[in-house]
Parts: structure tokens; sequence; C-alpha cells
């Protein structure tokens, strides 16, 4: 009958099945808010990621908030020494969970060009990274990568085990 | 003026100050430390060099060399008259702050104390500027090893409180 | 009767309109700032250091990040310096090619320093993202020569690393041409506008005596009526070959401070066109230039450029090895920020904000 095609054609398009991973891990990823934290020449290249010709604002990016509460991902962009070192963990310590971390370039990474008495050798000494971005400085599309790699981490995460909805605290 | 109008001039005026005039690429005077005040002032009002271009210091195995590259904005010098300052004692180097007469080697006189750790008398705020105040020693002096730290070394080195003005 | 204390407020290392890691520590009566102390070193990497321990031509990737928005200038003075020390000749054809690529870096920094100030105004990204496009296209060129955007390692001492692409010198033509019509757009969207007339016009004044005791140079320099420009001073390079003006303002306020640096645009656009048309044919390096620098002679040397933000300097010391003795590198932003406390007395923080954003200065050449 004509009108049970009809309603089944409509269910078709406008019923999904999924699970609730899936759409909660999509609306998150949809609108990754990254702080504004540029410390050297790997900046100027995230801000050329954020411009006109390689655009991260259609990845639902392009509010770069001022201040850590507001955020969800913290691109640490540039060489980090032992004296902004304590800085930088008190902004990643004001990050509500969510929270994640994108090592922007090689002296992010492992201190880059720089092995001397004032670097710190990469920030995974005292942070933890979820993606890293090699590059000196890298190009806005390698960014770009970076933070396609970082859609498909989360949207293999699962609410049953993420950790901020534990009851226990991680040891 | 040129520099060798201005060497004449000071020559006469403070005769045991010139201790040696080394033959190298850019004009190059070396005083004795203690008449470096009143041979800056004399530079920059009698001879016209009114613009200090750098400050620096140079680790000597035997001495420290404290070296100002002077130019005249006025006259609209190329040559940069070059004045230097041979310290003998490395344990406890010290020489006059050219900063009441020139404010732009503020700064300068400041690095140079934090990365070599000579110290400048009459400096209105001679603290360390690039690094901390625990930082261990002066790095860019011979002796300092350069290799790298990780963060739990340093981090007893950090002060304990804030620091407010 | 109300009391009221001042507060000390800490202008913290992170801020989005402090243009890289920089920290003031101000104190202030409601909004009136009192007193005020710039804490640098958030950057300080050692390259003064590390530089003692590197060949001479090692070194010039670590100069590309000094000041990390011009690099190709920063790799000019160093290999000024460089080939004042150790006698090398430069061949013809690179001066003009290192002449042309400093024209464009001096383009592409004072267009940022200008979508950076109207960041600190609060007309947030609009100038920005229009030099930010106008930027790409001058990369492109860049690209196109040494493979790199950013960090170019393209001029060394003795002449420049590869000769120019097929194609450059036409598609750089054009390119100049549009930059004088983007300059001219520029300046009738930003020039008069009102709300900038009433912020900028007699805040942050600099007189001219205390900016040469400060030791400023630069567009800082010039704006506060002092026409001093060490490329027509020194004249190095070939610079005595062009024709271009010195343009200067009155007032030293920050309204004059952006205003000189539209006029400088014009000014690189001028020495653009001059050497694009007669650039010559030849070689680009010096071919004993590696082999001097193996064993160069004892000696000192100080080599300084009009960089496009002051007077950048190198004084290199030599003990005859194939390591630099002392490398010392004089940054034209630390020093350009001694006048920060002058400038702001009597000023709102929110003065404050404008003033340093005026003063143009990055990290990387601040902290090295």
């Amino acid at each position: 009958m004509s009108e049970e095609e009809m309603i089944e054609e409509q269910l078709k398009n406008n019923i999904f099945l999924t699970t609730v991973d899936a759409v909660y891990n999509w609306g998150r990823k949809g609108s990754v808010w990254p702080v504004m934290f540029g410390l050297a020449c790997c900046a100027i290249e995230m801000i050329g990621a954020a411009s006109a010709r390689y655009d991260f604002s259609r990845f639902g990016m392009e509010i770069m908030r001022a201040s850590p509460r507001q955020a969800d991902l913290m691109i640490v962009a540039g060489t980090v020494v032992h004296k902004m070192a304590p800085q930088v963990l008190r902004i990643y310590n004001q990050m509500p969970e969510p929270k994640y971390v994108l090592a922007m370039g090689t002296c992010a990474t492992s201190g880059g060009p720089f092995p001397g008495y004032a670097v710190l050798q990469g920030i995974d000494e005292i942070l933890p990274v979820d993606v890293y971005v090699p590059g000196c400085p890298p190009r806005p599309e390698a960014l770009m990568q970076g933070f396609m790699k970082l859609h498909d981490d989360i949207m293999k995460q699962s609410i049953k085990t993420v950790s901020w909805y534990q009851k226990e605290e991680p040891a | 003026m040129t520099n060798a109008e201005i060497l004449a001039k000071l020559k006469e005026k403070y005769p045991n100050a010139v201790v040696d005039v080394p033959e190298l690429i850019d004009f190059t005077v070396a005083i004795e430390p203690s008449a470096l005040a009143e041979v800056a002032a004399f530079l920059r009002d009698e001879c016209g060099l009114d613009y200090m271009a750098d400050v620096t210091a140079v680790d000597r195995p035997e001495r420290f060399e404290v070296v100002y590259h002077l130019y005249s904005i006025k006259d609209k010098t190329s040559e940069p008259f070059v004045l230097k300052v041979y310290l003998e004692d490395k344990e406890n180097p010290t020489v006059a702050s050219v900063t009441p007469l020139w404010k732009g080697a503020d700064f300068q006189e400041r690095e140079v104390y934090d990365l070599m750790g000579i110290n400048f008398e009459g400096h209105p705020y001679l603290k360390r500027i690039l690094l901390w105040e625990g930082f261990p020693g002066h790095p860019l002096r011979k002796d300092f090893e350069n290799r790298t730290f990780t963060y739990e070394e340093l981090k007893p080195t950090r002060p304990t409180e804030p620091d407010l003005m | 009767m109300l009391k009221t204390e001042s507060i000390i407020l800490n202008l913290g290392p992170q801020h989005p309109s402090t243009h890289g890691v920089f920290r003031v520590k101000v104190k202030l009566d409601g909004e009136a700032v009192l007193d005020l102390e710039p804490v640098m070193g958030y950057l300080h990497r050692g390259i003064e250091k590390l530089s003692e321990e590197r060949t001479y031509v090692q070194i010039v990737p670590f100069t590309d990040r000094l000041d990390y928005i011009c690099s190709m200038t920063n790799n000019q003075a160093y290999a000024l310096a460089v080939e004042k020390l150790a006698g090398i000749e430069v061949p013809e054809r690179a001066e003009y090619i290192r002449v042309i690529m400093a024209e464009f870096t001096r383009i592409i920094n004072h267009m940022l320093a200008v979508g950076f100030l109207w960041n600190e105004l609060g007309a947030y990204f609009t100038p920005l993202l229009y030099c930010y496009r106008e930027r790409e296209r001058i990369l492109d060129l860049f690209e196109k020569t040494c493979g790199s955007r950013l960090t170019c390692n393209y001029i060394r001492p003795g002449g420049v690393s590869v000769d120019l692409p097929k194609g450059f010198i036409p598609q750089a033509k054009t390119l100049t041409a549009h930059l004088r019509t983007f300059a001219d757009e520029l300046d009738n969207m930003l020039t008069e506008n009102e709300i900038f007339i009433s912020r900028a016009v007699d805040v942050g004044i600099l007189p001219a005596e205390v900016a040469v005791n400060s030791s400023i140079t630069g567009p800082m320099l010039r704006a506060s009526g002092v026409p001093y420009d060490i490329r027509k001073v020194d004249n190095y390079s070939i610079y005595d070959r062009f024709e271009f003006d010195v343009p200067t303002c009155e007032h030293g306020d920050i309204w004059d401070r952006y205003y000189q640096h539209i006029l400088e645009i014009y000014q690189s656009v001028r020495i653009l066109e001059q050497a694009l048309d007669t650039i010559p044919d030849g070689e680009v390096m010096n071919k004993r230039a590696g082999r001097a620098l193996r064993r160069p002679p004892v000696g000192e040397a100080y080599g300084r450029i009009e960089a496009p933000k002051g007077e950048l300097a190198f004084y290199a010391v030599s003990d005859g090895s194939n390591n630099p003795y002392r490398l010392r590198i004089r940054p034209p932003s630390m020093i350009n920020l001694t006048a920060l406390k002058e400038m702001c007395a009597g000023q709102k923080i929110q003065d404050l904000i404008v003033i340093l954003g005026s003063i143009n200065i990055v990290l990387g050449e601040v902290d090295r």
C-alpha cells in the first residue's frame, strides 16, 4: 500500500539508529575550542591555520578562547622553557575536563633544535599529550591532520570508561 | 668627529685612562675600569656619542672584557666606537654602570649580570632578567657546562613565594 | 570617607594580547597606572651559549628563530657580521636577491605590526586577517625559492644558498604592484577611523631625546621625529643604488607609530620595483666562503642592519677555530622596551595594552 510505503520512506530518512557514545562524541568533536596559547614561531603558523587560506573554522575551532576555563584543547605551540613550565602546568590544571593536549612542533615534542640549559626537552615531561605534530614549524595542513587524528581519538572514547565520569579518583 | 679625533681628545683630557688600543676591525679603545664613569660622561657630552648600541661581555681565559659599542645619531657615524674594560678579578668582577648616562643600557647590563655574573655598581635595579633568581650558575661563563636539565632537577631552585613588585 | 588602596595586577605570561609570553607587573590605582615592571625570559632558549658549540654555517638556522616573523633579515644581519669578520665578498646577484628578500620581509613585518596593533584595540582579527591574506602570497614566493615558509635558512655568509627559480621575477613584479594597492586599501580603511583617532592620538608619547637616550631604533625612533635609518647611514649591501626616502612623523604617539609603518611599506615597494627591474645574472654564492669559514682570522666584528623592528646586530668574536668564541645578538625588541615605563606614566590600563602593541615586539628576539 502506498501509505505504508511512504511512511517507510520517511522513517528511513528521519530516524537513525546509533549508540549514545557515537552521538556524544560526534557532538564533542565538532566544536573543540582551543585555548590561545601560542609561545613562539609555531604560534604564527597556528594563526596562519586559523586565517582565510587554511581555515580551521570548518572544524568548529575558530573561537580561540582566552581563558582556559572555557577551552577543551591546549595546543602547545612553541618552545617551552624552564621558566615557563610551571605556568604551562597551571593553565592545564585550570582547564575543565574533558581536555586534550596537542604538542605542535618539534620544540614541544622533544625540545627541538635547542638542547641547552634553558629548554624543557618536550612537554610530555609534565603533561599527558594526546597528539604530536612534528615539523619546524609544521605547515598549517600538518596541523589540521593533527586535528583530524584528535577527532578520531575522540570518537573512540566511550562514556563507560572516560575518566571524568568515574566514581573514584584516577590513580 | 671621527674616531681618531675622539681618541686624541680623550688622551688629552684623561692621559692615564687609556690602557690599550688593539688592532681590530672596528676602532677599539680599552680603558681603566676605575675611569669608566668619567670617560663615559665625557664621550656622551663632549664627543657627541649619544647612542649606546650594545653592552656585552666576553669571558676570556684570564679576564672578563666588558664591551660597549657607541655611535652618534647627531653626526650619523657609521663606524662604531668600541670601548672595552678589562676586569682581571674573575671571582668578583665589578664595574661602574653607565645606565645613569644612557638609559638604553638598563636591560643589557641586567642581562650581562644574569648570564655572566658581572656586578654593575650604580645600576638602579640589578636583578636577573632572563633566568630566575635561584638558577644555579651563570650560563655564559666558559666553566658552565651546557647540558639539558629535567623539570624535576630544577624544581628545588624555583622561588617559593610569589614575586610582587 | 572612602579609602582606596592601590593593587598590583599581574598581566601574566599567557595573555591574548601580549604578542607572546611577556609578563608585566602593574601597580594600579583604580584604572590609572602608577608603576610597572616588565618581566621577560619566558622564551629564553640559550641561543648564544648553543652557538659556541656549532660551526658558523650551523648557526644560520638559529638566527631564523630569533625574530620569527622576519627570518630573512635575521639571516642577513648574521651573514653581514661573519663576512666582515672573515673578509668574504658577496657576488652581485646575491646582493640583489638579498635586498629583494629583505624588503618583502619588511613589508610582511609592517603589515603584521599594523594587524596586531588593531587586535589590541579591539578590532578583533579583521585587519589581521586581511594582512595574513597578503602575507600568504609573499610566503608563496619564499616557499618557491627556499622550500620553507617561515624559517627560511636562505641568506648565508657568502651569498644565498640557491638561485631564484624560474618564474620568480614576473610573479614578484605582479605581487609588488598588488601590494601597492593593498597599502592604499589599508590606508583608506584604517587611518581615519574615528575610534582609532580618539584612542591613539596623544597617547603614549615618546619624545625624541628620550628615544635616543634609551637606544631605541627603527620605526619607533623615526615616528618620534629622528630621521635615522641604517640603510642610509651605513650604506651596507647595495642600498646606495636605490632611491628611497626616510619618512618621519612628528609627535611620537601611537597614531604616528602606526602611520610610520604604512609610510614605510610604500618605500619598500619602491625599492622592490627598482631591484626587480635591474637584477643582473651571475652566481649566487662565493665559492671560497666555505673554506674561509673553516679557519677565520682571530678577531671580532660588529655587523648591523636595519631590521624591520630596529637595529639588529651581531657581535662575533673568533679565536681562529671552527666555532665562534662568543656570539652576541643585539635584540631591537628588548631595547625598544626600555621606554615602556615613561610612555605609560599617567595612562590607564587599557592604554597600556595598546602602547605595548604599538612597540611591536616579538618575544623570540627579546629573550633569544
